[in-house]
């Protein structure tokens, strides 16, 4: 069984839709602004990569809106997205072999702090029916499962980051269990006061307020990571299921994957990430010097920088390959960044052209890596590594993989 | 407080959203809920709204009893003429 990409859907700060998405971050076009989604200029954390341009009322079904968070009508827009450009009518596919597998990190936050805000100042009886059903992890999951009809396996994945390249994982696992299409990826949102409060409390943030300077991975001041709202949904489908309906070439293949996770602080033994790049590699059957680009992490954070140059330079070798850091455009997007990432990687694939960090992004002198800055750079692209970690210790690699020749 | 009528009903039917292929102002007044698009979850919302702008407390086996925009403006109009 091959597991091979064949939809994308995009709702992100870089613009809804994979075009969009992309000449966005070919051109380097900046979605880190000062938040608008509520006032935060009490807040240490005051710039963020918002989806703009997204009206839920426009696009979600009118009786799905109010039973949703943000963060779901995102997802639905996503899946609708990558079901159409998979062009597949979920109505002529077996309902049991269609499943969905998504990661988020923060649930429904923006809804659970409305009802959270009635409980408390208006009394219980005061809390909406819908808040049982919006704010937890598996919500996108099942709504999207409901909506399409979709009787298959589901599941959410919630560790932040590292989610969204677990989740592809496990929807490669559903496809060796028999299902034949999974809808996965996932989205995040959680830029209202108590998503943004809960997010202050890991220190990881940065507190600049210079859109240009807040978040600079790899570099000699990088300060901390800004928060990012939105993300992907991948169609995961068998490779032969994709040929028998004559899908066409997909995106790419999910060639390998590992997942590691780090020893506790204070332990004195390494991070795992080295560990989890070598294991995804073997996965996939390959050698470093088969992988033609690496998409990075990058936190932002100087540990963590460091940590992460350090392994892409000890399996690859000094600057031994290419790597890009596309989510200094639209910050950190937990659950929705991985994902955002499957997509930029499958698209470098398809053009043969590698994004880039800005001309004068100065990289720390320690750090051995290709980071690709200026012009975006044209090469032939075949393989790529997708790096993400998450809060607490996880760690996963994804190498994708073109199809056909 | 004043009785509870279909045109007050229809706008939280609203705030729940509609089914594509409904229209509230056609005749709805006996078509049970779950035709209209709402589903008992959707039905406790609208209970839960009614609650708030009607000053009444709905028991947990008012949903067996509110099958339909009229069951719930009896059920509803009741509650206030007992409490009045």
């Amino acid at each position: 069984m091959t597991a091979v990409i064949t939809g994308l859907g995009v709702v992100a700060p870089t613009g809804i839709g994979i075009e969009e998405h992309w000449s966005s971050v070919l051109a380097g076009d900046t979605a880190i602004k000062p938040i608008s989604r509520f006032d935060a200029s009490s807040y240490p954390v005051r710039l963020a990569g918002e989806v703009r341009e997204f009206d839920a009322a426009e696009r979600v079904p009118s009786l799905l809106v109010p039973q949703t968070d943000h963060w779901t009508h995102m997802g639905f827009l996503t899946a609708e997205m990558a079901l159409a450009d998979a062009r597949i009518d979920p109505a002529e596919v077996p309902e049991y072999d269609m499943a969905v597998v998504t990661a988020a990190s923060s649930g429904g936050t923006e809804f659970g702090q409305r009802e959270i805000q009635k409980l408390w100042s208006k009394g219980s009886r005061t809390v909406g029916a819908y808040q049982s059903i919006a704010w937890f992890y598996a919500a996108s999951t099942g709504q999207i499962s409901i909506r399409h009809g979709m009787r298959g396996p589901c599941g959410v994945i919630a560790n932040e980051q590292a989610g969204g390249l677990d989740a592809v994982a496990q929807a490669r696992r559903m496809l060796r269990n028999g299902a034949k299409v999974v809808v996965s990826g996932g989205t995040d949102a959680s830029l209202c006061p108590y998503g943004l409060t809960a997010q202050l409390s890991t220190g990881l943030l940065s507190r600049d307020s210079d859109p240009a300077r807040a978040f600079r991975p790899f570099s000699e001041d990088a300060c901390g990571y800004l928060p990012g709202e939105g993300g992907s949904k991948l169609i995961v489908e068998d490779a032969e299921h994709a040929a028998s309906r004559g899908a066409g070439t997909p995106y790419g293949e999910v060639a390998g994957y590992a997942a590691t996770f780090d020893p506790p602080p204070g332990s004195g033994r390494p991070p795992t990430l080295r560990g989890a790049i070598e294991n995804a590699l073997a996965d996939a059957g390959i050698t470093p010097a088969d992988v033609d680009v690496v998409f990075a992490d990058a936190m932002g954070e100087a540990g963590a920088d460091r940590d992460e140059a350090e392994a892409i330079s000890a399996v690859f070798g000094p600057e031994g390959v290419p790597v890009a850091a596309p989510k200094v455009l639209t910050g950190r997007m937990y659950a929705g960044g991985a994902p955002l990432d499957i997509v930029t990687a499958l698209l470098t694939i398809r053009d043969g052209v590698v994004p880039a960090l800005p001309e004068d992004w100065e990289i720390h002198p320690g750090y051995r890596i290709d980071l690709v800055r200026g012009a975006p750079r044209r090469m032939p692209v075949r393989t790529a590594l997708v790096l993400a970690r998450g809060y607490g210790g996880f760690n996963a690699a994804l190498v994708l993989r073109a199809c056909g020749t | 407080m004043a009785d509870l009528g279909l045109e007050e009903l229809k706008k939280i039917m609203r705030t729940c959203g509609v089914a594509e292929s409904v229209d509230l102002d056609g005749d709805i007044i006996d078509t049970p809920f779950e035709l209209l698009g709402y589903d008992s979850l959707a039905v406790l919302e609208i209970q839960g709204q009614l609650e708030q702008s009607h000053a009444v407390l709905m028991s947990d086996d008012a949903l067996e009893q509110t099958k339909t925009p009229r069951q719930m403006l009896d059920f509803v109009n009741n509650l206030i003429m007992a409490g009045a």
